[in-house]
């Protein structure tokens, strides 16, 4: 899967999870700074990733995933 | 279907994440034989992706134990699943910032109230609004933390916690007659989201692993889990009222 491929997934998942517009979603985009994505949504994220991509993120990972860019590349790297 | 639960309905509230010491109740109990109801509070869709992680998908009905058309038709929305409940586990606490974190002479009294009808009152609710369903034998099981000491940074969630322990001893007394137990498991500190929303909470988890004598793993939800199902089950016929530690020993010593 691609980075792009990631990011859109993870795109698709925002918007569902926190009504966060696709087209803001950008590598650079801090999760909670720009794209208000508060911590209980957050949680939702994180688990709406794990089954859409197959891959574990454990809560003390889920600290360092800052930016969309971040969580991409956890992904991409564990998936 | 065997197992400790074989057979048996349980409601259980209190499930956010799959760190919810709820989800390893349901979890333990469907592998126990139980047939499993839950009810989720506020971010529903999570409640339903975690429900999709059990062993068997249950059901997730809402429930806002301060809402009062929540809590009269939760009988009916549970028997458009299950024909009448065995158990019910409470796992419900909240309190507003101010509340915790030291916040203890300072906090108004709005967020206190709401901090005691979440946390404590909601488990006489939660018990009137299921007991239509329930019948000799069955059973509720709360959830505590310790609340005979003051801790840091616990503050008036501890007060709300005292005031479970003996609305759990109220609810044994006046349900005994109908054959129907209330007990309580005190769990040591456990890494849930209800913990991490604690500031400061850490400050006695290392104490806690460092003195309890068979030490203790703040991951670990499924010894309190399976506290919870041992008193759901029929072996502990006699006992109401009580309140179990599941805290690696740590209650037992000074030091």
């Amino acid at each position: 899967m691609t980075r792009d491929e990631i990011i859109a997934g993870l795109a698709e998942i925002l918007e569902e999870v926190a009504g966060v517009n696709p087209d803001d979603v950008a590598e650079e985009k801090s999760f909670t700074d720009d794209l208000d994505v508060d911590s209980l949504s957050m949680v939702e994220v994180v688990v709406a990733a794990e089954e859409k991509f197959d891959v574990k993120i454990p809560d003390n990972e889920v600290q360092n995933l800052k930016t969309v860019g971040d969580a991409v590349s956890y992904i991409e790297s564990n998936a | 279907m065997s197992g400790l639960l074989a057979g048996k309905r349980l409601l259980v509230t209190g499930i956010i994440t799959d760190q919810s010491i709820a989800f390893s109740v349901a979890k333990l109990a469907q592998e126990q034989g139980a047939t499993v109801v839950l009810t989720g509070f506020g971010r529903l869709s999570l409640v339903e992706r975690i429900a999709k992680r059990l062993p068997k998908e249950a059901p997730v009905i809402e429930l806002d134990v301060q809402n009062k058309e929540h809590l009269d038709g939760l009988a009916d929305k549970v028997r458009e699943h299950v024909d009448g409940l065995d158990g019910v586990v409470h796992s419900i606490g909240f309190a507003p910032q101010s509340c915790l974190g030291g916040g203890f002479m300072s906090a108004p009294w709005e967020d206190v109230a709401t901090a005691l009808h979440v946390s404590t009152y909601s488990y006489k609710s939660l018990a009137s609004a299921a007991l239509p369903l329930m019948g000799q034998g069955s059973a509720f099981v709360g959830l505590t933390f310790d609340a005979q000491l003051a801790w840091p940074v616990y503050d008036w969630m501890g007060v709300a916690k005292a005031g479970l322990e003996s609305a759990s001893r109220y609810l044994a007394l006046h349900l005994g007659s109908q054959g129907i137990r209330s007990n309580l498991v005190s769990a040591g500190p456990l890494r849930t989201m209800a913990a991490k929303s604690i500031p400061g909470f850490e400050k006695f988890e290392d104490e806690w692993v460092r003195r309890a004598p068979l030490g203790w793993d703040l991951g670990d939800q499924e010894s309190a889990a399976k506290a919870c199902l041992a008193l759901l089950s029929d072996w502990f016929p006699a006992t109401t009222g009580e309140i179990i530690h599941v805290d690696g020993g740590f209650h037992a010593v000074g030091a």
